[in-house]
C-alpha cells in the first residue's frame, strides 16, 4: 500500500476556510494537518495556504502573511513540492512574488519564484465591495501546470472576497501570462466576480507546482453542496485529487 | 521630532481595466461607494504616520512592499505635513482601536526598524473644493465625531505622551440626597435607574454606614440594567384593555412576561430536545446524537445608531461570544435590519440623528466585516423600511454554534483561577448597558460617545479556537463573555454562587490612564472569563501561545459570597452577592392595550390594477431583491450552506428558510438545521397579539418549507419596543408576549432563548413596536430540502392553507394607504396539520419547491417563484368569496406554494387529503406569470417585467 501523501494546511490568525481545505485534501486521499507556521514546512509533501483573513488584512490583503511564510513556502516549491493557494492564500503567493513568478534558466530547468519587482496584483474588486456568490471557471488549455489534462473542463464554485481583482502593470504583463500558460482559470463569460483583467481566476508559476486562485473549489465537494440542479456536481474535488497525485509523486 | 509620514494614492494601469482606485483599509469607506455615491472626483489617500525614523531600508520596504500595492499604487514619505487646502483628514479618537496601526508596528519591529509607534488616517482629497464644502462633506459622510476626529487640511500626529495611571477611587456621597437628588444623580451618571432603585442603593448604605465607590455605583447600575436585568420582562403588571372606544374589557394582573407566557410556553410543551432554556449566555437543543446547538439572537440598537460600522460590527462580535459562552463553536450568523426608508429627504433628518442610507450603509458593512472575517457564513437575514425607524434604526444580530452534547460546564469552584481571555481592555464601551436602557435624545451623540465599541474580529476568532481547544481538554469549569457591562457583569455572574475577589491592576490594558472604575466597567470586546482550576492554568497558557491570544489570571473564586475588587492595595468594590443579585426591587408597572379607532378611508384610494399592484409590491424595499446587499456576506464559508439566502439557477429568488450542515457533522448523521425569521412590524400598531401569531408563523413556516421538521422547530423571541414605564407602550408588549406563548403551544414549539430591547424612542416618539421571532428547526435529512423556486420540467402547482379577508397590515393596504382591517391570526384548525403534511411530502421526495406566502400574499409568494425559477406559471384560483385583492394580497398564515414533481401529484393529493389544499396551476412554456381568478385573467405579466419590480433595473436585462 502506498503511502498516504501528508498535506501542511498553514494557517495565521485569521484564516477561516483551513477546515474545508483539510476536509477537500482528506477526501483526496491525502492526510492533512491544521498548522501554524512553526519556521519548517519540510515534513509536508504539499503545503496549501487556504481562505481567511490573515492578520485581518490589516495591511492589504495578505501582507503580513507573506512577510511570515513567503520564503519558506519558496523553499516547497524549490524542492519540487507543489503549493495551492486559495483566496487569502493566492494573494500571499501573489504578494510574495512566487505567483506568476518564475524563471528559465539557459538550459531550460524551471525554479519557482522570481526576483522581478511584482507586476501582478490582487487588488479591490471592481464595484468596490466584498461579493460572495457561485461562479463557474473554466480551465486553460494548455496551462503549466497540466490541470487541463486532470480537470473536467468547467467547474462551479464559489466566491467571497473584497480584493480579488486580478491586475497587471501593464500589456506586455499580460501577454506574458497568457503566451507562457500562467493562466489556470477564468471566470466563464458573464461569471466575473471581481472586474479581472482578462477574466483570470487563478494562476500557476512557471515550474507549474505552484497553484493559486480567489475562488473556493474546497467548498463543492459533494452533490449535496451543489446549487445547481442540471449540474453534474462535486465539482472542486477534482482539483484536490490532482494537487494530492502532484504531491505523491515525489 | 515631527512624525515621518507616508502616503498612497493610486496610480493608472494599463491593463485595459478601470482606474485604479486605492483600497480603503476599511470595509466601511468601501461599502460607502455602493450605498452612498461619493461626489465625482474624490481621491482617497492612505496615510501612515510613524513616530520615529525606522531608517532608510525599512521606509523603502514600507513603500515598495508593505504599504503600498506597487501594481497599482505609489507610496511617499513625506517628512512633514503637506500644504493642502483640499483635502479633508479622517483619523481615529485617542483610545480608539487602530488595527492597522499595530499590525504596521509590529512588521516595522520585525523588519529591524525597532519599536516605532504608528498611526493611520484617511485622506479625501477633491480638487476645487472650498473649506466650507470639505467640512460639509467630512461632517455628512467621510468622518464619525464618534469614533474619528477630522480636519480640513492635515491633522496633527496624535503621539502625545501616555497619561499617567491612576488608581483613584472616589466616593459617592447618597446621605445628603432627597428624592430629586437620588433622580439626578442617576441621570447625570448614566445609570438608568429609577428612583425605587435609587432609594433602595441608598438605603443599602444608610444601614452599611459609609458611602459607595463610584465602582460600587456602576457595578449596581450595570447588574441592575433592564439590558442585563430585564426588569420589565419580571416586573408585576397591571394590564387594562379597552375597546376602540376605550371602554374597559377586561383587566388582569400578570405576575412577571418572562415566567407567565415565554417560559410558561416552553414548559407547557415540554420537548426533550431542549438541553437548556432561558438560563444560560444561548438556547441549547439537541442537533443530533452527538452534537447539540447553541443559539441567540440579540440587538445592538443604540450603538449602530450613533456609529454605524462599529455597532453593527460588535453586534455581531457580542451575540458570538454569548455562543462561545455556552462552550459551542460558532457556525453561522443572522441579521436582521429596520430601517427608515433610504430615500428619505435630508431636511426630514433630525439633528443627531444620521441619515438612514448612512446608516445603512455602515450596518451592512459592520455585519459583513466582522462574520466574513471570523470565517462565519451570513445565511438569514431581513431588512424592513419604516419612517419610524428613522431616529432609532434596529439591528439583530444573531448566531449559531456547535459543542458536543453535555459539553458545557458553568459551576466555578472556590480557588478557581479568574482568567481573562483575548482583547486588551481600553477606554471604549462605556456605559453600554445603562445606555442601551435609556432613550436617545437628540445629544446621544455628544453624551454617549464611550458608549461606543469597536471590533477586532481576529481577535475573537483567536479567543473562539482557544475556548474550543480548552473546552475539549477540560480545563475550565465556567466562562462567560465579556458583554454589557464588561468584566463588572462578567465577574459578577460567574461568582454569584461563590464569591468572587480580582484584581484590577493586572488587566491587560490598551494604553494607560484608566481609573479603576473604567478598566472594571469597559465593554472592550473579544474577551471572555473562565473558572480554571489552578492545575489547568499551564495547559491554558500553552493554548494562548498556539492562538496568539493573551491569558491572564486576575484573582480567584471565593466561598464569602462577595464582590470584591481591588487596584493593587486600593478596595474598589465590596458588595455581598445577595443584594447585587437580588437586591433591585421589583417593578410594578401599568399597561393599557386599546386598538387605534378605525380610520375611515379619506381621499382617493389610488385606482391600480391587479397587476400594477403586484409590480408595485415586488418593489416596494422591504419585498424587493436584497442580493446585492446579501452578497455582501460570505454565505458559503465553513461549506455548508445547502439552502442559500438566494435560490434558483440564476440565484435570484428569496429563498424561505435556509440550511447548513455544520463542518464537523457531515460524517455519522444525515441531519441538518434550518433557520427561519419572522418578523411583521406593521400589524403591531393593529394587533400586537396577531403580529406575535403572525410572526412566529412566518418563522415556523419559513424552516418547514426548507425541509425541517414540524415537531423539531425551537424559537427565540426578541422584542424592540419603546419607553415600557409608559401604559401605552407595556399594554402592545404583554399582548405581544401573550401572543407569543398561544402560538408557541399552539405549534408545539418551546422558545429557548430572547432578549427584550426597550427605550426604543426618540426624543419621545417610540420605534413602531417590533418582534422578530427566529426558528430553528432540525431537517431529519440533508438531501430532503426544498427550495422556493419553480422548474420547468416538474408538475403542478398547489396552495396549502386557507386564505381569509386578513388585510390588516399588509403591504397592499400600506401600498393603497389603508389603515384598518383584521390582522391575520392563525390558521383554523390544528396549527401544525399543514406543516406535518408539508413535511410528510418533502421527505418521501414529492415536491419540487415549496414557497411560503408572505409579504404581498399569494400573488407575491408566486411572483418570486416563477422569478426565481426562470419558469413562466399559469394559475387560477378558485374565489371561494372573497375579493380579489384578499385572494391575491391576503398575509394569511400558514400557506405553502408547492410544485410537485412530475407524476408526483396523485401520490400529493393522497397525502393532503385532509388538509386546505388546491390545484392553483402549472408551469407555463412562456416565460410569463399568468394569474386568474374563476377563469378571469387578473395578472399577465412577463417574467422581464416581474424581474424588473423586484431586481432593479441595473440586473434587469
Amino acid at each position: 500500500m502506498t503511502k498516504r501523501a501528508q498535506i501542511g494546511v498553514l494557517t495565521a490568525p485569521g484564516s477561516n476556510r483551513d477546515g474545508e481545505a483539510a476536509r477537500a485534501i482528506t477526501m483526496a486521499g491525502a492526510d492533512a494537518h491544521i498548522v501554524a507556521f512553526d519556521g519548517s514546512l519540510d515534513r509536508f509533501d504539499g503545503v496549501v495556504l487556504p481562505g481567511g483573513f490573515s492578520y485581518g488584512d490589516a495591511l492589504g490583503a495578505g501582507m503580513r502573511w507573506a512577510l511570515e511564510v513567503g520564503g519558506a513556502v519558496r523553499a516547497v516549491a524549490v524542492s519540487g513540492r507543489p503549493v495551492l493557494g486559495i483566496c487569502n492564500g493566492f494573494q500571499v503567493l501573489v504578494r510574495s512574488g512566487l505567483l506568476p513568478g518564475g524563471t528559465v534558466s539557459p538550459g531550460g530547468t524551471v525554479s519557482p519564484g522570481g526576483t522581478e519587482a511584482r507586476a501582478v496584483t490582487l487588488t479591490a474588486n471592481d464595484h468596490g465591495r466584498f461579493v460572495c456568490r457561485w461562479v463557474t471557471l473554466a480551465v486553460e488549455p494548455d496551462n503549466r501546470a497540466g490541470l487541463d489534462r486532470l480537470l473536467p473542463g468547467r467547474l462551479a464554485c464559489p466566491v467571497a472576497h473584497g480584493e480579488g481583482r486580478l491586475a497587471v502593470r501593464d500589456a506586455a504583463t499580460m501577454a506574458r501570462l497568457e503566451a507562457g500558460g500562467h493562466v489556470l482559470f477564468r471566470y466563464v463569460e458573464g461569471t466575473n466576480p471581481n472586474g479581472s483583467v482578462g477574466d483570470i481566476a487563478g494562476l500557476c508559476d512557471t515550474s507549474g507546482l505552484v497553484w493559486g486562485l480567489m475562488p473556493h473549489p474546497e467548498d463543492h465537494l459533494t452533490g449535496t453542496q451543489n446549487p445547481f440542479p442540471h449540474r453534474p456536481g462535486r465539482e472542486g474535488l477534482a482539483l484536490f485529487e490532482a494537487f494530492v497525485s502532484r504531491a505523491r509523486a515525489n | 521630532m515631527v512624525a515621518l509620514r507616508i502616503e498612497v494614492r493610486g496610480r493608472a494601469v494599463e491593463d485595459g481595466s478601470a482606474a485604479a482606485a486605492v483600497t480603503s483599509p476599511d470595509a466601511d469607506a468601501a461599502a460607502a461607494a455602493r450605498f452612498v455615491a461619493p461626489p465625482l472626483g474624490v481621491e482617497l489617500r492612505r496615510v501612515y504616520l510613524l513616530d520615529g525614523d525606522p531608517g532608510p531600508a525599512v521606509l523603502a520596504e514600507l513603500c515598495a512592499t508593505v504599504l503600498a500595492d506597487v501594481v497599482v499604487e505609489q507610496a511617499e514619505v513625506l517628512s512633514e505635513p503637506p500644504d493642502d487646502p483640499h483635502r479633508v483628514e479622517v483619523g481615529f479618537l485617542p483610545g480608539v482601536t487602530d488595527t492597522e496601526a499595530r499590525q504596521l508596528e509590529a512588521v516595522i519591529k520585525a523588519l529591524g526598524g525597532g519599536d516605532i509607534a504608528t498611526a493611520t488616517l484617511r485622506a479625501y482629497r477633491l480638487a476645487g473644493a472650498t473649506p466650507d464644502e470639505l467640512a460639509h462633506l467630512a461632517r455628512t459622510r467621510w468622518a464619525n465625531p464618534t469614533i474619528e476626529r477630522w480636519a480640513v487640511g492635515t491633522l496633527p500626529a496624535p503621539f502625545a505622551a501616555p497619561p499617567a495611571e491612576h488608581a483613584t477611587v472616589d466616593n459617592v456621597a447618597l446621605d445628603g440626597l432627597d428624592d430629586e437628588g437620588l433622580v439626578q444623580l442617576s441621570r447625570q451618571r448614566l445609570l438608568s435607574l429609577d428612583l425605587t432603585e435609587m432609594r433602595a442603593i441608598a438605603a443599602f448604605y444608610r444601614d452599611l454606614g459609609r458611602a459607595p465607590t463610584d465602582a460600587e455605583l456602576e457595578t449596581l447600575a450595570q447588574t441592575w440594567s433592564e439590558h442585563c436585568n430585564h426588569k420589565t420582562f419580571r416586573a408585576r403588571i397591571d394590564l387594562t384593555v379597552r375597546d376602540e372606544q376605550g371602554a374597559i374589557v377586561s383587566t388582569e394582573t400578570v405576575d412577571g412576561l418572562l415566567n407567565s407566557y415565554l417560559r410558561a410556553a416552553t414548559d407547557t410543551v415540554a420537548k426533550p430536545f431542549v438541553r437548556s432554556a432561558f438560563v444560560d449566555n444561548a438556547g441549547i437543543v439537541a442537533f443530533d446524537d452527538r452534537w447539540d446547538l447553541a443559539i441567540k439572537v440579540e440587538t445592538h440598537n443604540h450603538p449602530s445608531a450613533l456609529e454605524p460600522f462599529g455597532g453593527a460590527n460588535t453586534g455581531v462580535g457580542g451575540v458570538v461570544r454569548d455562543v462561545i459562552g455556552v462552550s459551542a463553536r460558532p457556525i453561522a450568523c443572522l441579521d436582521v435590519l429596520c430601517f427608515a426608508p433610504l430615500d428619505t429627504p435630508e431636511a426630514d433628518v433630525p439633528d443627531g440623528v444620521l441619515a438612514p442610507a448612512r446608516v445603512a450603509q455602515g450596518v451592512i458593512a459592520g455585519i459583513g466585516d466582522y462574520g466574513n472575517k471570523l470565517g462565519l457564513p451570513t445565511v438569514a437575514g431581513a431588512v424592513v423600511y419604516h419612517p419610524g425607524y428613522l431616529g432609532n434604526p434596529l439591528v439583530y444580530c444573531g448566531a449559531v454554534g456547535l459543542l458536543p452534547h453535555g459539553a458545557h460546564r458553568t459551576g466555578p469552584q472556590p480557588g478557581d483561577l479568574v482568567v481573562v481571555l483575548g482583547g486588551r481592555t481600553g477606554r471604549d464601551g462605556i456605559h453600554g448597558a445603562t445606555f442601551s436602557s435609556a432613550e436617545l435624545v437628540t445629544e446621544s451623540t455628544d453624551l454617549s460617545g464611550s458608549a461606543v465599541q469597536i471590533g477586532d474580529p481576529i481577535t475573537e476568532k483567536a479567543t473562539m479556537e482557544l475556548v474550543c481547544d480548552a473546552r475539549d481538554a477540560g480545563l475550565y469549569r465556567a466562562l462567560t463573555d465579556c458583554g454589557a457591562g464588561g468584566l463588572s457583569s462578567a465577574v459578577g455572574e460567574l461568582g454569584a454562587s461563590t464569591g468572587v475577589r480580582v484584581d484590577l491592576a493586572v488587566v491587560p490594558r490598551k494604553y494607560p490612564g484608566l481609573a479603576p472604575w473604567e478598566v472594571w466597567l469597559s465593554e472592550a470586546q473579544e474577551r471572555m472569563v473562565l473558572a480554571v482550576p489552578a492545575e489547568h492554568l499551564d495547559a491554558l497558557v500553552l493554548l494562548g501561545d498556539r492562538w496568539a491570544c493573551e491569558v491572564t489570571v486576575i484573582g480567584a473564586f471565593t466561598e464569602d459570597h462577595r464582590l470584591r475588587v481591588d487596584h493593587g492595595d486600593t478596595a474598589v468594590v465590596d458588595l455581598p452577592m445577595d443584594f447585587l443579585h437580588d437586591g433591585c426591587p421589583r417593578r410594578h408597572l401599568e399597561a393599557t392595550w386599546q386598538p387605534p379607532a378605525l380610520e375611515p378611508v379619506t381621499g382617493s384610494v389610488p385606482s391600480l390594477s391587479v397587476s400594477e399592484a403586484l409590480l408595485a409590491l415586488l418593489a416596494q424595499p422591504t419585498v424587493a431583491s436584497k442580493a446585492d446587499l446579501v452578497g455582501t456576506y460570505d454565505h458559503e464559508v465553513r461549506g455548508g450552506t445547502l439552502v442559500r439566502p438566494w435560490c434558483g439557477p440564476r440565484a435570484e429568488g428569496p429563498s424561505d428558510g435556509v440550511v447548513l450542515v455544520p463542518l464537523e457533522c457531515w460524517e455519522g448523521s444525515r441531519a441538518a438545521f434550518s433557520l427561519g425569521l419572522g418578523i411583521n412590524p406593521r400589524y403591531g400598531r393593529l394587533d400586537p397579539y396577531r403580529m406575535a401569531l403572525a410572526a412566529v408563523d412566518e418563522a415556523f413556516r419559513n424552516v418547514v418549507a426548507a425541509g425541517a421538521d414540524p415537531d423539531q422547530v425551537s424559537l427565540l423571541d426578541n422584542f424592540c419596543w419603546g419607553n415600557p414605564t409608559l401604559a401605552d407602550r407595556l399594554g402592545s408588549l404583554v399582548r405581544a408576549t401573550q401572543g407569543c406563548h398561544d402560538a408557541a403551544v399552539a405549534y408545539g414549539a418551546p422558545f429557548v432563548s430572547g432578549k427584550d430591547s426597550l427605550y426604543n424612542e426618540f426624543d419621545g416618539v417610540p420605534i413602531p413596536a417590533t418582534l422578530l421571532i427566529t426558528a430553528l428547526g432540525i431537517v431529519p435529512d440533508r438531501d430532503r430540502t426544498a427550495q422556493a423556486y419553480a422548474r420547468g420540467d416538474a408538475g403542478d402547482l398547489y396552495l396549502l392553507g386557507t386564505t381569509a379577508a386578513e388585510l390588516g397590515g399588509s403591504m397592499y393596504y400600506e401600498l393603497i394607504g389603508r389603515r384598518d382591517g383584521a390582522v391575520p391570526g392563525l390558521p383554523p384548525g390544528e396549527a401544525l396539520a399543514v406543516h406535518r403534511v408539508l413535511h410528510r411530502a418533502i421527505g418521501a421526495g414529492l415536491v419540487a419547491g415549496a414557497h411560503d406566502c408572505s409579504e404581498g400574499g399569494l400573488a407575491v409568494a408566486l411572483g418570486e417563484f416563477a422569478l426565481a425559477g426562470d419558469v413562466g406559471l399559469e394559475v387560477d384560483l378558485p374565489r371561494n368569496a372573497l375579493a380579489a385583492p384578499e385572494l391575491l394580497f391576503s398575509e394569511s398564515c400558514g400557506r405553502f406554494v408547492v410544485q410537485v414533481r412530475a407524476g408526483a401529484a396523485a401520490a400529493f393529493e393522497a397525502l393532503t387529503a385532509n388538509v386546505a389544499c388546491q390545484r392553483i396551476g402549472s408551469p407555463l412554456a412562456s416565460p410569463h406569470l399568468r394569474i386568474a381568478v374563476d377563469g378571469e385573467v387578473m395578472v399577465e405579466l412577463s417574467l422581464a417585467e416581474v424581474r424588473v419590480a423586484f431586481c432593479g433595473q441595473e440586473v434587469a436585462t
